[in-house]
């Protein structure tokens, strides 16, 4: 019997089909990845709760950006470029005895602090509380850049930290972490950094 | 002019058959880089930019919100409006929005989700307040300002 050739299969309009689909794909999907500013709120108190603790006024450092996006800084007119190192000045004052860190019963110094030792300014890095005060009306992009720039602040004391106690970035650590979820020396290690220099901003809203 | 004469009249087909291919490749390139669009956006959406960010992993413990002006004002009005889902939505639907969304949830897994602000970088603050003061009501307390990934310059 005469072996009869298959007719080829006209393959011509594969590609319409493909850009078809592409071009669906294209239309009903997005790239962007959500990333943004992450905060925790503080819990709901019960209606009986005991009054929160006073805190002394020389652990907060009060951030105002008012109706007119103007930033107040203690008090006094400052430019937004000027809050990080303001901040940084304050959270590595450690002028005082601080409170205890985990898994410790007393407080104590701060010895990993390089600042001034100023005793009117912040005692420990845990005790120091930066309030970002903010009016209704004050616009919402400029409101990020404070958030931006006292997380800033931090992240840059967080390094410099992790550089000298294990020699890289704390930046560098949270990307491997992010690669390398079950790694968990790491963990432990970006956890201390972050009880070292814990971040406590508190949003408030002026009137 | 034996020379000219020579020349073969039109030009050859191109060889198409590798196009397919290449339109594959493209087609599967955006179907893994890509994530389906949930929602239209319905108000102004212009989100600022920061550098500080953390990437959000797990986006099915993530309900967006949306604020901003409205994009249609002869229907909804001047002022900021809160998106939910796909309709322009008060304050007070916002709990009901986070409880539908967390019916969805295993309940060990509450704890991990996040409210995603979309806000646009016009908006005012006091908007962003009263959703806050809304998630701490109900014990939504992990928030997230969503902004783009700036590159800091130093």
């Amino acid at each position: 019997m005469a072996r009869r050739d298959t007719p080829e299969i006209n393959a011509g309009s594969m590609a319409d089909i493909a850009f078809l689909l592409l071009i669906f794909f294209l239309v009903t999907t997005t790239m962007d990845i959500d990333a943004g500013i992450s905060r925790r709120l503080p819990e709901k108190q019960p209606p009986n709760a005991p009054p929160p603790p006073i805190i002394k006024e020389k652990n907060v450092f009060e951030v105002f950006v008012n109706k007119n996006d103007d930033l107040l800084i203690e008090n006094e007119y400052h430019k937004i470029a000027d809050i990080k190192q303001m901040a940084m000045d304050f959270i590595d004052n450690g002028g005082g005895i601080g409170n205890p860190m985990p898994n410790e019963v007393a407080g104590k110094d701060c010895t990993w602090c390089k600042g001034t030792k100023d005793p009117a300014s912040s005692d420990h890095p845990n005790k120091a509380v930066i309030l970002l005060k903010s009016d209704r009306s004050t616009q919402y992009g400029t409101f990020i850049q404070v958030q931006n720039e006292l997380g800033r602040a931090y992240t840059t004391l967080r390094n410099r930290l992790a550089k000298d106690m294990y020699g890289e970035t704390y930046t560098d650590m949270v990307n491997k972490l992010s690669k390398d979820k079950g790694n968990e020396s790491l963990k432990a290690k970006i956890t201390t950094i972050k009880s070292m220099y814990p971040e406590i901003i508190s949003e408030q809203e002026a009137n | 002019m034996s020379k000219f004469s020579k020349k073969k009249k039109g030009m050859p087909a191109i060889n198409t058959a590798s196009l397919p291919d290449i339109v594959f490749m493209l087609l599967f390139f955006f179907m893994v880089a890509t994530t389906m669009r949930e929602t239209s956006v319905m108000v102004t959406n212009k989100i600022p930019t920061a550098t500080e960010v953390k990437k959000l992993e797990d986006k099915r413990l993530v309900s967006t919100i949306y604020v901003g002006e409205s994009l249609d004002k002869g229907k909804d009005g001047d002022g900021d409006k809160i998106q939910l889902n796909d309709k322009i939505a008060s304050i007070s639907d916002v709990r009901n929005f986070i409880f539908a969304k967390r019916a969805d949830i295993s309940d060990d897994e509450v704890d991990y989700m996040t409210t995603l602000i979309k806000a646009d970088e016009k908006s005012s603050v006091g908007t962003i307040n009263d959703i806050k003061k809304e998630l701490r009501e109900i014990n939504a307390l992990k928030v997230t300002y969503s902004t783009n990934i700036g590159v800091e310059k130093e």
